[in-house]
């Protein structure tokens, strides 16, 4: 007996601290995080308190069980008692349960109701989920990019080692203040997405067509990291969320120099004169590139596609086809109806003139063609159609 | 009179060759053959279904692309579900209702055998149906089995309608299938067997039955509605037409709530009858038990929205679901707690049905407090979508549901083949499970509370130790279940010979029986006081 005992306890403190080594290290981490905003603290808070009670609730179920199970046993001659009805004791684990219940419904629902309160925020930020990036709009300062995933697809196919945040590094992060209530209004441009940073607390699902809100007020600077929660599409596994929160005056810098950078990269797309040449190995080595961070999700890295939902690009009327305009417009602003995104607003002339190289030599379409980003710049121009306002009391109402 | 030797004439008649063969079992209105089938292709399913998780386990063992490109691996996430739920779950207590119903009321077969044999000869094609999807150009349904739109409208392959096709076959099925169940139960009860006098699987299964009327239609809707925005230029679930993709997740899990407990109740029903039998001791507080059936299939229709608290829907239906969710805890808790008075006091024996009982209310009790906890909106944040909702569902369903099948299987197959399974071989099957189901699923807890999202194919470098102990668990778990087909087959073919009364503490009329019990099993009502 006693020997047992001293292997139970053997086992407890075993059991004890791989527990409390295990939840300090990152790699075995057992519990929620704690987070850094006040929705987050809730509700791991909230958590702990329902585990606490499941727990307990658990321990008195499992122990009675336990106890008949080791002591009513035939094999040690005990002879079964004969009640099947106890209408007291029916009614005594209805009402505690339900008290438990009500116990737990109230610090829920008060946290609930701060999560949904959205009001007095300082900064507003869209967030638009597409397969498979997402695109953020800071809608009172202007600035607007794209936060693609930045892991190397050789990385992804085990052609190098994995680097440290694997699958959870982005080229472009989402900078906010610390100190200030961020509102988050969340929707997406095809299916249904879902932004979640587990330590901000945040998770809202981007509905394409509608537009929900989410808050965070972060309390300490740093680097935060999410994924897309539903599924997407077979790029769901690779759009994630990184979120740098640094002290307003940084904040402010970083948003003068975007609106500045933004303003030059969109002038510098349409002018034709400050377009470089490039050589045809540079163009397919960047083409490439680009190609299997983001055609190849549809296309597939052997340009077979997944038809007939993703057309095969080895062979295909577009990328083998005249005129090549026809093949850039594409890129540039998708096909309406179908999943082709337009990429004009993401991707720059040199990185849309490499994908377009590569795309009509590799695979077998050699076609020998060389698109510069001048072409693409042209194509650009060409495309841009100014809006016509149409006077509705000089066509006398009629149209 | 002994009823089985008045009867033992009529028994299948089958003709010669392969045609006699095929003849007698697709033209079979006997409810035991009937059972038998959709038993045998529960079966089937379960290794299928199972080898597709064993692929994503396969995959997800280190990060990185492994076996499965994205595509594939959306597409086995999606089967798996599927069939895991339609081709198992559902025809697997199908069958056993087949079985057991007419034996349990005193009748000699189901009430409309014709109905019987179309409810089950749909299923074949409809699964015939579903996986040919797999092979069709542009891959098979990769957008999980929930189905959501418009993921699974505009932006799926064209394999859907098929899909959308063979959902609809099932839906009959189901529909026909408990069209009879509730017929059976109703109409054909011997003289004196009162419906409060009814076995606890009986009423299960007429509740579950109700609920399957119930909800079966409204998927058809959902999916129909699909096809037509697919096909048909309506927007029911696109914002751009004026319609909503959130009006679809209402519609689907306005089905996909009570269908949980259509899962789950006959489990219920299958427990309430093992663990009497084995302590030896009446089932205690039986009212309660119906009741709590009921009360559990009423809310089930009321609580849908939980599985969508983060789509935005308003602060109100917020907290009335949530609410609403964690009152079900409250009759499922009456049902946990009577199993534990009846073994309580007992004078229990551990033959393999009773292992997996008690295993099945260790975890199922385990599944149902994490559901608590996912009922709570603000924790639900984090939990959502991640593998803490995999763990929380495959711990209701797999040591759940799964480990009450094979209860139930071990606990009847002496009463319908006439021959004893082998008791060790059923023991090493219930240990085997019963550890190595816990190393699959237990971490994926840890998994989603760390942020791991689900029906991800890649994972972060943090993620990966955890994983790797999921599949070692995923791979012992699914290879210790050929010791349970293996002891299946044995079992059918030959064996120790049992007597009617198999087990020493089994009430009820089926054990009145011979077994195997006579092919018309009560030809004569019995006499019950």
């Amino acid at each position: 007996m006693l020997k047992k005992c001293l292997l139970i306890k053997i086992l407890l403190i075993i059991f004890c601290s791989v527990f409390i080594n295990a939840s300090f290290a990152n790699n075995w981490r057992l519990n929620m995080f704690k987070g850094v905003t006040p929705l987050s603290h809730e509700m791991y808070n909230l958590h702990m308190i329902a585990m606490l009670i499941c727990a307990i609730i658990g321990f008195v179920v499992f122990a009675i069980m336990i106890y008949s199970i080791i002591h009513h046993r035939k094999s040690k001659g005990y002879k079964a008692a004969s009640f099947h009805d106890n209408t007291r004791l029916e009614i005594v684990w209805t009402v505690i349960p339900f008290l438990i219940l009500l116990g737990l419904a109230f610090p829920a629902t008060r946290s609930l109701i701060k999560l949904e309160n959205t009001d007095n925020s300082d900064v507003t930020i869209k967030i638009v989920g597409s397969q498979w990036k997402w695109e953020y709009y800071y809608l009172n300062e202007g600035v607007h990019f794209y936060s693609n995933l930045a892991t190397p697809y050789r990385q992804i196919q085990n052609k190098i080692p994995k680097g440290n945040h694997y699958l959870l590094s982005v080229d472009k992060a989402l900078v906010v203040p610390t100190n200030q209530k961020i509102r988050f209004l969340v929707t997406s441009s095809d299916v249904i997405h879902s932004w979640w940073v587990p330590r901000l607390g945040v998770k809202r699902d981007a509905i394409p067509g509608f537009m929900h809100e989410a808050w965070a007020t972060i309390e300490k600077p740093g680097i935060y990291r999410g994924q897309c929660t539903e599924l997407c599409g077979v790029g769901h596994g690779y759009m994630p969320i990184v979120v740098r929160a640094v002290p307003e005056e940084e904040y402010k810098k970083w948003i003068k120099k975007q609106l500045d950078e933004q303003q030059q990269w969109e002038l510098k797309q349409i002018n034709l004169n400050a377009q470089t040449n490039l050589t045809r190995k540079q163009l397919m080595a960047l083409g490439k590139k680009k190609y299997l961070q983001i055609c190849s999700y549809c296309h597939r890295e052997d340009g077979m596609g997944l038809p007939p939902m993703y057309p095969a690009l080895k062979g295909s009327s577009v990328a083998v086809g005249y005129p090549i305009d026809r093949h850039i417009s594409m890129i540039l602003h998708g096909v309406p109806g179908s999943a082709m995104q337009a990429y004009g607003d993401m991707l720059s002339n040199e990185e849309i003139a490499a994908v377009v190289t590569y795309e009509r030599n590799a695979w077998e379409n050699n076609t020998n063609d060389i698109v510069q980003p001048v072409d693409i710049a042209q194509t650009r121009v060409a495309s841009k159609h100014e809006p016509k306002l149409v006077h509705k009391s000089k066509w006398g109402g009629l149209r | 009179m002994n009823p089985s030797a008045t009867h033992i004439s009529h028994g299948p008649e089958q003709g010669r060759g392969v045609i006699g063969f095929v003849k007698r079992w697709l033209y079979t209105t006997n409810h035991k053959d009937i059972g038998t089938l959709y038993l045998l292709i529960a079966l089937l399913n379960f290794f299928i279904a199972g080898g597709m998780a064993l692929l994503i386990r396969a995959e997800l063992f280190q990060p990185g692309h492994r076996f499965l490109d994205p595509n594939t691996y959306n597409q086995m996430t999606t089967m798996h579900g599927l069939i895991m739920l339609f081709g198992v779950i559902m025809p697997a207590f199908t069958g056993m209702a087949n079985w057991q119903i007419p034996m349990m009321i005193g009748a000699p077969d189901m009430a409309l055998p014709r109905l019987n044999n179309w409810s089950f000869w749909l299923l074949p094609f409809a699964f015939l149906l579903l996986m040919s999807t797999m092979f069709h150009a542009g891959g098979g349904p990769n957008f999980g089995w929930t189905m959501y739109a418009p993921l699974s409208t505009k932006f799926a392959p064209p394999s859907t309608d098929f899909m959308i096709f063979s959902v609809h076959m099932m839906g009959i099925s189901s529909i026909m299938g408990s069209i009879n169940i509730i017929a059976t139960i109703l109409n054909l009860r011997a003289p004196g067997m009162t419906m409060m006098k009814m076995p606890m699987f009986c009423w299960s299964w007429l509740v579950t039955a109700f609920l399957l009327i119930a909800i079966m239609p409204v998927l058809a809707g959902a999916v129909t509605m699909m096809l037509a925005d697919r096909h048909f230029g309506t927007s029911f679930f696109e914002a751009a037409g004026g319609g909503d993709p959130i009006l679809f997740q209402h519609i689907f899990w306005f089905f996909g709530h009570p269908e949980v407990y259509v899962l789950v109740l006959p489990a219920f029903g299958v427990i309430s009858e093992v663990i009497p039998a084995f302590s030896r001791k009446h089932l205690f507080g039986y009212n309660f038990m119906v009741y709590a059936t009921l009360c559990i299939a009423i809310l089930s229709f009321i609580v849908w929205a939980h599985h969508m608290f983060t789509t935005g829907i308003p602060l109100g239906a917020e907290l009335f679901f949530m609410y609403a969710t964690m009152l079900i805890s409250v009759p499922t808790g009456i049902k946990v707690f009577n199993w534990v008075s009846t073994m309580f006091r007992g004078s229990m024996t551990f033959e393999t049905p009773m292992l997996f009982a008690i295993s099945f209310v260790f975890m199922f009790t385990f599944g149902g407090l994490t559901g608590l906890m996912l009922s709570l909106v603000p924790a639900d944040y984090q939990y959502q979508d991640t593998y803490f909702v995999v763990a929380h569902f495959h711990y209701v369903l797999v040591p759940g549901v799964v480990f009450a099948l094979m209860a139930g299987t071990y606990y009847w197959l002496p009463k319908w083949t006439g021959h004893m399974y082998n008791e060790v071989m059923g023991k090493w099957h219930f240990w085997l499970s019963t550890i190595s189901v816990n190393v699959l699923f237990f971490p994926m807890h840890f998994l989603g509370l760390a942020g791991m999202p689900r029906r991800i194919p890649d994972y972060a470098l943090q993620f990966t130790n955890f994983n790797v102990i999921t599949s070692i668990g995923a791979f012992i778990f699914g290879i210790s279940q050929l010791l349970f087909a293996w002891n299946i087959i044995k079992t059918i073919r030959g064996g120790k010979k049992v007597d009617g009364q198999v087990w020493e503490g089994a009430r009820g009329l089926e054990w009145t029986l011979s077994s195997p019990p006579p092919y018309h099993s009560f030809s004569v009502p019995p006499v019950i006081n």
